[in-house]
């Protein structure tokens, strides 16, 4: 079976506060970053997978990703398929 | 005899604490639920306690969802049956859906482990029949990850339907609302971060916790 490379990207919800990112965001001026308006910190997943087609490959990790790797109530995700795994359907 | 179940994950570490306060400090009966476990039978009620379930990868809770003793679990509270989540418990019960919205890292980030005030509010929740509305009570916190976060809407609905049955009388972590403890729409299942378990034997402090343990015996 075809193997297809994606990466998930999982961001907090823009009306989720994330403190961490803010913390983050606080150092980058300590180190003389200045005029850092914004940093929010999420997750890049990679996977891999087999599937025997691209629609089917694409239909999993969509699944994946809204069940398992996001939690819908504070995050949202995107899917990117890697170079020549186009799995674009 | 009243019977009450403690899942137990790899990374539980509160499962002793709800059996000594259920069983040593109440004289309930406990049986603990490896995560593996399918048989609930024999079972009134079924608390799932605090700690790090699988190492709280990916998120708290998120893998512990798909413990096989939770499907159960899930079934058991459809069915009527009661169910407690603890800290992680509560975080695992949003994760499943039993409870609705998510818990999010602490305002400050601080991991906080302390005493904290609640009040119990109006509300239909079998856990907290042993209370009286407007009361005040102390149980002690310990997260990292505890700030309750809901959007608006769902919120409000929660408020209309008094499903907010527990708020912190001073806000530790930055929760909307205040919110240390929700119920579902029926009142069987009850998350909540504090640890009602950790106040239920005088030698470690206050008592307070003990009338939610003692609901089940009435």
């Amino acid at each position: 079976m075809p193997l297809f490379s994606a990466r998930v990207l999982v961001s907090l919800r823009p009306s989720v506060l994330d403190p961490a990112g803010e913390a983050t965001r606080a150092a980058a001026a300590r180190l003389g970053v200045d005029g850092v308006s914004k940093l929010r910190i999420g997750k890049a997943v990679e996977v891999e997978l087999e599937a025997p087609d691209a629609q089917a490959a694409r239909a999993q990790l969509e699944l994946l990703s809204d069940r398992l790797l996001a939690n819908p109530v504070i995050e949202n995700w995107t899917l990117e398929f890697k170079d020549d795994s186009s799995a674009g359907a | 005899m009243m019977s009450l179940g403690v899942v137990v994950f790899p990374g539980s570490n509160c499962d002793r604490d709800v059996q000594w306060a259920a069983e040593g400090c109440l004289g309930i009966k406990t049986r603990f639920l490896w995560h593996e476990e399918r048989d609930l039978s024999g079972l009134d009620a079924v608390v799932i306690p605090g700690g790090f379930s699988y190492g709280d990868y990916l998120r708290c809770g998120a893998i512990a969802r798909f413990a096989p003793v939770l499907q159960e679990v899930a079934a058991f509270a459809e069915r009527g049956g009661r169910v407690l989540g603890i800290c992680n418990g509560f975080q695992v019960l949003t994760e499943m859906g039993l409870l609705p919205g998510a818990l999010t890292r602490n305002q400050k980030l601080h991991f906080i482990c302390e005493p904290t005030h609640l009040r119990v509010e109006p509300g239909q929740c079998s856990w907290l029949q042993g209370y009286s509305s407007g009361e005040v009570v102390n149980f002690p916190i310990a997260h990292g990850e505890g700030r309750y976060q809901a959007d608006p809407e769902l919120l409000k609905q929660l408020e209309n339907s008094g499903q907010v049955v527990l708020r912190y009388c001073s806000n530790p972590n930055g929760s909307v609302a205040d919110v240390a403890g929700l119920t579902n729409s029926q009142g069987n299942v009850l998350g909540l971060m504090p640890h009602p378990e950790r106040a239920c034997d005088p030698a470690t402090g206050g008592v307070d916790g003990r009338r939610l343990l003692a609901s089940l015996i009435g």
